[in-house]
Formats: C-alpha cells, structure tokens, sequence
C-alpha cells in the first residue's frame, strides 16, 4: 500500500502541539485567557465594550444624573427650564402615579386595593419560599380564598362598600388582575384538557385536540375581539356581560391551551410503571391521577408553568387593544396629556413601565430557575 | 373438570353501568350532547341578536366597497375596491412583516445564541443581558417604545438623518433609494437565477463526491461567487442597467427613493428583537444537548473549532432546535397582529379593524381572522414536521 491510495480524510501530517494551558485561579490570566487570548478575541472584547458603554453611561446620565426628581409641572422638565440637557421627568411619574397604580379608581376607595395587595403579598411570599410550614393550607387560602376576597373588596357593593365599577379599573391593578385570574384558572382547565388529550376515550380525546390546538393557533389578539364583540352575539340578548369579564373569559381560555401542553410534556414524562403500580394496588382513573400521575408530573413542570405565567403576564397588554387600560394602556393615556408634553415624557413614562414589567416578569424567570435547580429535572451537562 | 376450571375463572358478574365500556360511551355520548347543545343555544341566540340589531348574516358583504384607504399595499388597491380585496391587501400584508421578520430574527437569534456561548466572557455577557432584558419586557411595549419614543421623536423630514448610501431617516419613515432595471436588467436577473441553479447543481455533486471520495469541496465560497459574482459581473459588463434613485428633498417632503413608514418599521424591529432573543435560547440550548464527547471527538480528529461546529455540532443540533423554532416562527406570525396598535395595516387592522367597525359583520369577520392564522400555523407546522422528520436521525 503507497501513501496516495490512503482515504483523503486521513492526515498526512502531525498537527503542530498545542501550546501547554495556562494556570488558573489569576485574575490577570482568567483576563488573558477569556477576554484577550489572541487579536481576534481581543477584538471582540473591545466592540463589546464599546457597545456596554454606549448603552450603560446613557441610561444612568438619563435615569439619574440629568434627572429631573422634583417639580409639579412639565415646565420643570423643560430644556430652558434646567438650563441643560435633561433626563428623566420623575415628577411626570408622581404625577400620574394614582393614574398608573389604579386607573381611575376613586380615590376614598383605593385602600380597597392597597389592602387586596396586602393579603395577596401576606399569602403569597411564604408559598414561594420553600421552607415554609403549612403549604397545602397556604395554597387553599392563596388559590381558593383570597380570590373570593379579593372579589369582594375590589368590586363592593357588600358589607357596606359602595360598589366601583370595573370601567373604572386601570393600571396595575387591571393588569394583576387579568394574569391572577388568568393564573388560577387556566391551571385546571389546562389540567383538564392535558388528562383529557390523553384519554383512551376518542371522541373526549378528539375534542380536547381540536379545542387546544384551536386556541394555540389563533393570536391572542383575535381572541380577545371574539370575547368582545363575537361573544355577546351567542349569549342571550338579555345577558349583559361585563367588559373585563369578556376579557377575562378569552384569557382563560387561551392560557388554558397553553398551560394544557405544559401539563401534557409532565404527563408523557411520567413512566408506565407508576400507572401500571396504581392499577395493581386497584386505584381507579381519577384517583391513579390525583394521588399517583399529577402531584409527581405537577412538579415536574414546575418551570413550564411559571414560563407560561410570565407569559401570561406579558400578555395582559394586549387588553389595551380592546379599550382595557392596563397598565401600558395607562401608561399610553398619560402620554396623550398635554399638560405634561416636554421631549422626555416619552423615555420616562418608558423606563417606569418598563422597569415594573421587566422586575416581576424576570423575578418569576428567576424563581422558576431556582426551582428547577431545587428539583434538578434539568439533567447536569 | 374443564367446566369447573372454567367458571371459576370467568369474570365475576358486573352491573352494567360499572362496564367499563359502558361507562366510556355514556360518558362521551354526554359530552357530545352537552357540546352539541351549546353549539346550538350559541347558533339560536346569535340568530336571535343579529335579528334585534338587524345585521345580515352572511359573506355578501365581502363585494361592497370598502370606502377606506390602505397606506401599504403589495397589490393595486383604492377606495372603491371591495372588502374582499382589503382582505387580501391585509393577508399580503401579514406575510410581508412576517416573511421579512422571520428571516431576520433567525439571523440575529443565531448569532446572538451562539455569541451566547462564546468563549469570550464580555460577549458572552452582553449576548445574556440581551436576551433577559427582551425576553421580560411584553411585546406589545417594546412596539410601542419603538414606534412612539424612538421613531416618533425622530427630527422631521427637513432635519434628516442621513446615512451613507442615500439613506434617510426621519419622523415620517425611513427613506432608502428605489432601483430602476434599465435595459439589459434581464439579463442580470437571468445571470443569478442561473447561479442559482448552478449553485444548487454544485452542492448536490459535491455531496455525492465527498461520499464516494471523502474529500471536501470549498462548496460554500464557489456557491456564493456563482450567485452574486456572476451577476455582479454581467451588471459591470452591460455598463450598470439597474440603477438607484437616490431620494431628494424637495420643499418639505422626499422625492424619488421607497419610503418604509414608520410603524412598519417599528413593528419589524420589535418583532424581529423580541423573537430573536427567543430564538438565541433555543439555538444555545440546541448546541448544549449535544453531548461534549461529540465536540472533544472532533478535535481529536484533528477538526479545529469552527469546521467543529460547523460539521459536527450544528448539524446535530438542527434536530433539537428545528421544533422550537418552528414555534417561534409561528408565535411572530401570530404577534405580526399587535400591527393594529401602531396602525400598520395587517391583516387584523384593517379586516377585524377597520371592516369590523365598518359593517359590523363581528361573527363572519372574526372567523375568518381566526382561520386564515389557523390555517397559516397548521400550515407551518405541518411544512416544519415535514422537515423534522427529513433531518430526524434514525436511532438504532
């Protein structure tokens, strides 16, 4: 056999060594090796602190430094005014806080909503936090009892409350709102239609594809308009509903095919032998399900769940489309306010929305990777 | 003897509503009854309200004219034309924001997921705040910040920013030069559909070669002088017959030049951000599920980190992240609908919008809306299993 007839893919040649790996522990050489190890690293590390610069320094000079923290008019705001360039408007936000947090809530009844917060807060911080005792009493109070609660003192007209109609709902409270209820009910129904999809029964099967997939397919947009103006038509003519119930019903529906594929990635997760255990010991379906398949598949699909609420969460804005001021909506309104127009109202109406959305929604992304880690479904690279 | 044996395992006798079968059809013929009779209250009282509020039922109002007009259209439209046609003016619409965001997220998401990984700690830095900060900001906010803080503040068409190549950008859009094909264009266009086919020739030879011989064809420079290089050079050779026309400013608007309005812009840079930030995740979670042996395999064969990737990791990882993808693509189909609140006219804007608002035909208009997205992701989503199972390894 000659060299030439070797397959071409074989070398010819020894590959140069490489050259021995540098200590580890050093700052100076964890520098070198991860930031200047060669000139096309070093290149790259210098674009991209460029980039960090021209991002960062702006921002904090607009945030803080050129702000602007008090005042009671846009002519606080004004470039002639600050004799400058100018930064944030904070005053914009003090201004409209009320108008941001409730909407147009009356004001004499906004500690009806201050203390819904403060019972949901009460409730809700120990049901995150992992050690704490008691969490099946917790979990019935914060899903099952504070929603009736919460009912009763935002909407009134019981125990003496004077009634507030949901018209005059807005801002964050509307927005925690639509994802709370969002969030408590679209669970079970996802539950319901996952068991539902994998059912032996064919036509429950059957109905439960064409539903999920139905509400997958469409944007939550379309769906919201079918809540408001294509359902009034199916319902009787009598039947006057609310327009954040409409909202709300096209919600659920929406997020609840969403959380039902969740639920349905932890129940094929599940091994046969778990079903098969609880046939042998003589459980029937609901029960094979509620004490064997769903606690251990529920768990498993922690993170997907939290996803699909941050998700959820990010959705609520669309509301504003069909005239629901959430918090963006608000947030729009505000801006259309002749009292406040100077050249920074926009970036400061922005940066304050914007930074609300972004704490609670990477907040949650957080709290279901600290999970994740907590349950180790994700497999160790 | 056999008889005892018999009866002694026959099923014990069970009532007939504990049958398991028979409860699987009662149980079902319930379901059917409730779901038929809901479906029929529904059909009664919208019958009963279309009635109440005199409304026609029907798709007759497709053929009136729309009376409204349309500021982008991919096909000739005015305001005597039909709903019908606005319709189709919106559907195009749709695709084009779509079409264009697609390609575009893709791109960004696959450099961003990979820069994602990248050795260099700074990039890698700046590629994840990236992709947090867009990933937990809603949409719907991130078009409006584009559309009303960041184009809506731009100078006005006098004071415009001008950027190299004759571009301009302004408050009223972004104005780029308009290419007029002169005479002999034809053969330019002719030149790159050959490179084309060409191209794809090459590839398919080069394949079969690599198979038979094993010895690699620089397939990838050669495609891209056949496609660009050869119409490059007919376009020198015929003395340049497509040409730009550059926008001018005359008085207090530009002439000549295409003119991108600004909520199209706006909602194909959210668009294309917020889905490209998805996209990244799914690309960096597609690489880390090939396993590490794969990677050291490869460079103890010699193959340095970009043939590595290139020829090893990549192709394997298609196969984690062709599903997701496929989500993502829908999901920004889907979001291209958040076009009603900027004003750029999709689909929903101006069918289930302005149509709606117009006729009142809510139960025709909304159906069709939410089936002509059905049907785009059904189509999808079946085009992309198609492809998974095209790229599927068979396991063994």
């Amino acid at each position: 056999m000659t060299g030439t007839s070797q397959p071409a893919y074989i070398r010819r040649a020894l590959v140069e060594p490489e050259p021995p790996p540098l200590p580890v522990g050093d700052a100076v050489t964890w520098a070198r090796a991860r930031l200047f190890d060669g000139v096309f690293n070093t290149l790259l590390t210098l674009v991209s602190g460029a980039i960090i610069a021209a991002l960062v320094w702006p921002t904090v000079k607009f945030l803080l430094i050129d702000a602007v923290w008090t005042g009671t008019s846009r002519v606080d705001c004004l470039p002639e005014t600050v004799g400058g360039e100018v930064g944030a408007c904070w005053p914009f936000v003090r201004a409209k806080f009320a108008q941001f947090m409730y909407g147009f809530y009356p004001a004499s009844e906004q500690w009806r909503v201050n203390l819904t917060y403060a019972l949901g807060a009460m409730l809700l911080v120990p049901l995150l936090i992992p050690r704490a005792p008691h969490k099946a009493l917790n979990a019935i109070l914060f899903f099952g009892v504070f929603p009736v609660i919460a009912f009763f003192l935002l909407v009134g007209g019981v125990f003496g409350l004077p009634h507030v109609e949901t018209r005059l709902w807005g801002g964050l409270l509307v927005t925690l709102v639509i994802s709370f209820t969002g969030i408590i009910f679209s669970l079970p129904l996802g539950i319901l239609l996952a068991l539902g999809r994998r059912s032996a029964l064919p036509i429950v099967r059957t109905a439960c594809v064409v539903f999920i997939e139905f509400w997958r397919g469409v944007p939550l947009i379309t769906v919201l308009f079918f809540a408001t103006y294509m359902l009034p038509f199916f319902l009787p003519g009598n039947w006057k509903i609310d327009g954040l119930l409409r909202v709300l019903i096209g919600v659920v529906l929406f997020a609840g095919a969403y959380m039902a594929e969740v639920v349905r990635g932890g129940l094929q997760a599940m091994p046969r032998g778990q079903y098969e255990a609880a046939t042998a010991l003589g459980l029937g379906y609901w029960r094979t399900m509620g004490f064997i398949i769903l606690p251990q598949a529920l768990r498993l699909v922690i993170p997907g769940i939290v996803n699909s609420f941050i998700a959820l969460f990010k959705d609520t804005t669309l509301v504003l489309i069909v005239a629901i001021f959430d918090l963006l909506g608000q947030l729009r309104a505000a801006f259309a306010d002749p009292a406040w127009a100077t050249p920074v109202t926009l970036f400061t109406g922005f940066a304050f929305a914007g930074m609300i959305y972004f704490l609670v929604s990477f907040g949650m992304s957080r709290y279901a990777l600290s999970m994740e880690r907590r349950l180790n479904t994700a497999r160790p690279r | 003897m056999s008889v005892d044996r018999h009866s002694a395992s026959a099923p014990p006798r069970v009532a007939l509503y504990n049958r398991p079968k028979v409860r699987a059809l009662f149980y079902q013929v319930v379901l059917l009854a409730a779901a038929l009779w809901l479906g029929y209250e529904f059909a009664l009282n919208a019958k009963a309200n279309l009635d109440a509020q005199n409304i026609t039922s029907g798709f007759g109002f497709l053929e009136n004219t729309a009376g409204f007009g349309i500021n982008v259209s991919l096909i000739p439209y005015n305001e005597s034309d039909s709903y019908g046609r606005v319709f189709l003016v919106g559907l195009l619409n749709t695709l084009l924001v779509a079409g264009i965001g697609i390609v575009l997220a893709t791109i960004l998401g696959f450099f961003i997921g990979i820069a994602r990984l990248s050795p260099n700690w700074l990039v890698a830095r700046l590629a994840g705040g990236y992709v947090e900060l867009i990933r937990n900001l809603p949409l719907l906010f991130q078009i409006l910040f584009w559309y009303l803080a960041v184009l809506g503040t731009l100078p006005g068409p006098r004071q415009s920013i001008s950027l190299i190549g004759g571009i301009f950008i302004n408050n009223r859009g972004i104005i780029v030069p308009a290419p007029v094909a002169g005479e002999g264009a034809g053969w330019v266009f002719a030149t790159f559909a050959a490179g084309v086919v060409a191209a794809v020739i090459l590839g398919l030879w080069a394949k079969r070669r690599r198979l038979r011989t094993g010895l690699e064809f620089p397939v990838s420079w050669i495609s891209l002088a056949l496609v660009f290089g050869l119409p490059l050079a007919v376009l020198v050779a015929s003395g340049f017959p497509i040409t730009f026309v550059k926008p001018e400013l005359r008085g207090f608007n530009f002439v000549g030049g295409v003119r991108l309005l600004p909520e199209f812009v706006a909602l194909l840079l959210a668009l294309t951000t917020y889905t490209a930030a998805f996209i990244a995740e799914i690309v960096r979670a597609g690489i880390l599920a090939i396993p590490r042996g794969q990677t050291e395999a490869a460079s103890a064969l010699g193959l340095r980190r970009g043939p590595a990737l290139r020829l090893i990791v990549v192709p394997q990882a298609l196969r984690v992240i062709v599903p997701p993808l496929t989500n993502q693509y829908l999901n920004l189909t889907k979001n291209s609908s958040l076009a009603v609140a900027v004003g750029y006219p999709d689909l929903f804007a101006v069918f289930a919008g302005t149509t709606l608002h117009q006729t009142g035909q809510a139960i025709e208009i909304i159906a069709i809306t939410m089936a002509v997205y059905l049907a785009i992701s059904l189509l999808t989503s079946g085009l992309m299993n198609w492809y998974n199972a095209h790229v599927g390894m068979a396991e063994r």
